[in-house]
């Protein structure tokens, strides 16, 4: 009955604390359905029973009953106390972070989500954490305030640029889990997502030790597909010519670009480098200079499927 | 509040006594329990500058104490006595239009605005004082040689807070002017002169607002 | 009911002039001092802004009827959910009951000729115009995208019209400031004769309740708004992070405000069903002193709760603990007004006319709207489901299905009394058919979708989330059909002629005792109150329904 309710209520539960939370959300739930039929019942009685029969219809005077008053108040306010212990119960745990927790930076910007792993390796909206060990991150803002969500862990935590703030969970179901920006940050607010990946110790570790070496048998083009996607860069940037936050990558490779100051440069694989690593250097006319450097956040190897990727693109 | 039935008297129709009221003295009192909400009201809108500048104040107390020293303690405090006095006034003001005193009401009109014209003209030296060395609220600030960094915050709740009370001060004087007009038509008396009574409440309201600025923003320890 | 018209034919004042007749011509209107014609200003505006808004969100509903584009931008669907909120929140439910209805109705029901100061009030019509005026120029001139909760820093760093529209809701602010402030001075010193504080109906109970929050909380917005322009335009720091600011101040400003504004909303909803209630019941309300002191104790304790929409935000845990029990505590007045309202229909002589079937609606919809308030105040929980469209369903369901559908049951019952013209109770009934089953389509989806974990504000979504999403689009046509009917059979009924009589539904309040519409002074003698309210049953005798 649980599972079957729970598959219509909420996502799965990737986390042990997700499992008492919803041992809590059940209990509002059915107190919440009780309730309500409750009250529906006693309206739909009281409408049938007491329908108007007629003109002659008398009432009688029944003002007040301090007895009444008094149950109808003091059974709501036990319930709701009870309610606020379990709740504050459950909040507590979420808010203490076990003190032997891994340690990963999480840094968003419009639109992306950044980690950082304790070996330094760094990744782009894409979290990769073991199984069943503690995992505590550590989360700030460059811009604007954002909030990291994982429905299948039940936690949320809002992300503030200037001030730390803090997670922690320790997953338990392997596979993939999805992120989500819950706090609006403008115009890619709902493409600002990520997937985390919980894996068994040994693939987590050896991810660590490649960097992620995803893709690694693919072709440079396909790859770079993948990381057009993965990294974020379909947020702001198109691929069938029409205008995003950023140019399209159609038709760019060869073409002649003007930029702010009103000189034209000629796209070639330099050119597109620079822009990924330093878009700072040559802003395209007609936008804003606000892509984020990903300087030391890529690869050699996913560099080069990036220009393969927005060459292919014509 | 009273339970009692109010009392209609029929008697003739003063010509301050607006329609829908029964009595002079229903009429007085609603007068005063809007102008009570109304100074709520006004308390609340400070209370929220009051409140932000204390939450800086506690994150950056170094900035904003090297910052209160480019105040003129002398300046601020020959301002509050300015306003003090006024207030005193107005008080009389109020108490010779319940005595029917005329000519001393029009006198003490007259005072407050002239103190309050003093004000205006002190804080317009202080002004104009901050503007010359730059010491401008937000991104206009440019005061050079600072050693503590961040000041441009108190400089920002400075004009913010004194700018908004002054808007007060100017709208309360337009009050008053208001009231001279009126005292000269001679609409006031004994019976009726709720008007100087509700513009007395907001100048000491402005007046108290004042008593707060002053050590919050010139006397920082 | 054709037999409760019966029984009093027509004494609508025909022959006389009325507060509608007394005068003609634009300026009549727009410096009039009287409270009706201010009401039914107030009137016309809301509903204008109600169409206003009402087409932001069949836009929104249309765009997410499948994820990716649908019909505009991303930019586009942001601007559309931020008017919708602005021009929903400030420019219609805060004045819709209290400065429209209750500005008609309030006087007539204390036996007063006037609210205590209509210069005031009608300095609040015109304020409220203006503001209505800047949102539209704020709207037309690049529109904004912050969401109507302006949360710094996007909303001191985005572009588009954020200052003209935080000076417009601003603007708003006062002009509900003084409406408070007349309905406090009013409700003290122009009561009827006889007309004690207990002898009062609920409605004006309510009506104080708010006034106090509208009064204690306005100005918090006024200022950390016009804080918010100032950030815009000096950088003066107070929320800029960059400048040594804290953004999460502006937030404990907003909800100081807005969370007791959400009662600034809802407590005039349970104004009128507090008189529809005993009225279509034929009985005395059930538990008079704790319906009338639990409006004011929500006033109170609405002041206390606002961290809860913080529980994330990143303050402390022990100050979102606080806020969750003061959370919960508001919540139980809420539930004693409900257990009263449905004591008061026990034994009662029940008609179903069409104020009936929206306090019968509001009944349901403003139980599930409490019940998922108690869900969303428990701390662990709402973790999860903050910022998920749990909250937009939650929300909606008080909102709309609560102080809209009061406003619905409040304006059938007052139609014939402001205008004096008798609707279609037939497409009335279909109309509330047509309302009650549209919402339940739109929101009842969107706390699946919200608990499954889909995130507010969302114009690109996951696609196993579309099937609701299109239950919920579809449900949003429904909801327009009713709302289109309902215009049309209202319109329809200022076509007559005046056919209202004075007490159409044998109601026992003191505006039922002057004729529909009322003269311009409200009564021909001042009325004295010798009976408590609601008086459908009195102690020594039981009347019949019919008798009166």
């Amino acid at each position: 009955m649980r599972d079957w309710l729970r598959s219509i209520l909420l996502p799965a539960e990737g986390t042990s604390y997700a499992g008492s939370v919803d041992s809590l959300f059940f209990f509002l739930f059915y107190m919440g359905v009780f309730f309500f039929l409750l009250i529906a019942g006693l309206l739909t009685y009281f409408l049938i029973r007491y329908r108007r029969r007629g003109p002659d219809d008398r009432t009688p005077y029944i003002v007040k009953n301090h007895k009444l008053e008094v149950v109808w108040t003091l059974i709501p306010l036990s319930l709701v106390i009870f309610i606020f212990f379990w709740g504050f119960h459950t909040y507590m745990d979420a808010a203490v972070s076990p003190g032997d927790a891994m340690e990963i930076r999480v840094t968003a910007r419009k639109w992306v989500w950044e980690f950082e792993y304790p070996n330094g390796i760094r990744s782009l909206n894409e979290l990769h954490v073991p199984l069943n060990k503690p995992v505590k991150l550590l989360m700030t803002s460059e811009d604007v305030i954002h909030s990291f969500y994982v429905p299948t862990f039940r936690i949320k935590q809002d992300v503030l640029p200037n001030t730390y703030t803090q997670l922690w969970f320790t997953a338990k179901e392997p596979g993939m889990h999805r992120l989500f920006c819950a706090e609006y940050c403008g115009t890619s607010h709902s493409d600002m997502l990520g997937r985390i990946f919980v894996d068994d110790e040994k693939t987590y570790n050896e991810w660590l030790e490649t960097g992620g070496d995803e893709g690694k048998d693919m072709p440079l083009a396909e790859f770079g597909a993948m990381l057009f996607k993965s990294r974020g860069c379909n947020t702001c940037h198109t691929i069938d010519g029409t205008r995003g936050e950023g140019p399209s990558f159609r038709g760019v490779f060869g073409s002649q670009v003007k930029l702010q100051d009103g000189s034209t440069v000629l796209a070639d694989e330099n050119y597109i480098r620079e822009s990924i690593l330093r878009p700072q250097a040559k802003i395209v006319a007609g936008y804003q200079p606000i892509m984020p450097t990903f300087e030391g956040m890529l690869r050699e190897r996913e560099i080069n499927a990036l220009v393969e990727f927005i060459k292919a693109q014509r | 509040m009273s339970e009692t039935p109010v009392v209609i008297e029929q008697h003739g129709h003063a010509p301050f006594l607006q329609h829908h009221f029964h009595t002079a003295e229903q009429q007085a009192d609603a007068s005063k329990i809007g102008m009570w909400l109304f100074l709520v009201t006004e308390v609340l809108l400070f209370g929220g500058l009051f409140v932000g500048f204390a939450v800086m104040q506690s994150m950056h107390p170094e900035a904003f104490f090297a910052a209160h020293h480019h105040l003129d303690r002398t300046l601020g405090l020959i301002n509050t006595l300015v306003l003090l006095v006024s207030s005193y006034t107005m008080v009389m003001a109020v108490d010779s239009a319940r005595r029917g005193k005329q000519r001393a009401l029009m006198i003490y009109l007259l005072l407050t605005l002239m103190f309050a014209a003093v004000f205006l003209g002190i804080k317009y030296i202080e002004y104009s004082h901050k503007f010359h060395e730059g010491l401008l609220p937000g991104k206009y600030y440019s005061h050079a040689g600072d050693t503590v960094p961040g000041q441009f915050m108190f400089f920002s709740f400075y004009f913010m807070m004194t700018g908004l009370h002054g808007i007060h001060i100017v709208l309360g004087m337009a009050a008053i002017t208001w009231l001279c007009f009126r005292a000269r038509r001679g609409d006031f008396s004994p019976a009726y002169y709720t008007p100087v009574d509700m513009v007395g409440l907001y100048w000491h309201l402005v007046d108290i607002i004042w008593i707060y600025l002053f050590p919050l923003l010139y006397l920082i320890q | 009911m054709a037999d409760v018209m019966a029984l009093k034919p027509g004494v609508g004042g025909q022959a006389a002039p009325n507060y509608l007749t007394a005068s003609r011509g634009l300026k009549s209107w727009l410096f009039t001092l009287d409270h009706k014609r201010i009401g039914v200003m107030y009137l016309a505006s809301v509903l204008a802004a109600f169409l206003i808004g009402g087409v932001f969100a069949m836009l929104i509903r249309m765009e997410l009827l499948t994820p990716g584009p649908t019909l505009m931008s991303a930019e586009a669907y942001n601007k559309a959910f931020t008017l919708h909120g602005v021009v929903m929140i400030f420019l219609f439910i805060i004045p819709s009951i209290p400065a429209a209805l209750g500005n008609f109705a309030l006087p007539l029901m204390l036996g007063a000729k006037d609210v205590a100061f209509p210069r005031l009030n009608l300095a609040s019509y015109w304020l409220y115009l203006a503001g209505a005026l800047m949102g539209v120029v704020a709207m037309v001139s690049g529109g904004i995208d912050t969401g109507w909760t302006f949360y710094t820093p996007y909303s001191s760093s985005t572009g588009g019209a954020v200052s003209l529209m935080t000076l417009a809701a601003f603007v708003l602010g006062f002009s509900s400031i003084f409406t408070g402030i007349n309905f406090i001075a009013t409700i003290h010193k122009l009561r009827a004769p006889g007309m004690t504080w207990f002898r009062m109906p609920l409605f004006a109970w309510s009506m104080y309740a708010t006034a106090i929050i509208q009064i204690l909380a306005t100005p918090v917005i006024g200022i950390t708004l016009l804080l918010l322009v100032m950030e815009r335009v000096f950088n003066v720091g107070i929320f800029d992070p960059k400048l040594g600011g804290d953004p999460v101040l502006f937030q404990h400003f907003f909800w100081f405000y807005s969370h007791p504004a959400v009662y600034i909303m809802i407590l005039p909803g349970m104004a009128v069903i507090s008189e529809v209630i005993p009225c279509f019941s034929k009985k005395p309300i059930f538990g008079y002193k704790a319906v009338a002191y639990s409006s004011v104790a929500i006033a109170l304790v609405s002041f206390l709760v606002w961290g809860h929409h913080m529980y994330v935000s990143g303050q402390t845990p022990v100050a979102s603990a606080i806020f969750s029990f003061l959370t919960f505590l508001v919540a139980i007045p809420s539930a004693v007004k409900v257990f009263n309202w449905l004591a008061t229909m026990y034994r009662g002589s029940i008609s179903f006319q069409a104020p009936m079937l929206y306090a019968i609606a509001f009944l349901l919809l403003f139980a599930i709207g409490g019940l998922t308030g108690i869900v969303l105040g428990t701390l662990s929980v709402d973790v999860h489901l903050h910022d998920t469209y749990f909250v937009v369903a939650h929300f909606h369901y008080v909102m709309m299905g609560g102080t809209v559908i009061a406003f619905l049951a409040g304006l059938h019952y007052w139609w014939p009394k402001m205008f004096g013209r008798m609707y279609s109770e037939k497409w009335a009934r279909i109309s509330a058919a047509l309302v009650f089953v549209g919402f339940n389509l739109t929101f009842f989806a969107q706390f699946l979708v919200g608990s499954r974990g889909m995130p507010r504000r969302y114009y690109n979504y996951l696609e196993e989330f579309q099937p609701l999403h299109i239950v919920s689009t579809v449900g949003s046509w429904v909801l327009a059909a009713g709302f289109f009917l309902m215009a049309g059979y209202l319109y329809a009924s200022l076509r007559k002629p005046i056919d209202a009589p004075a007490n159409p539904w044998g109601a026992t309040g003191l505006e039922w005792q002057t004729s529909s519409p009322p003269s311009v002074h409200n009564f021909d003698h001042v009325p004295v109150v010798t009976t408590e309210a609601y008086a459908y049953a009195t102690e020594t005798e039981e009347t019949t329904v019919g008798a009166r």
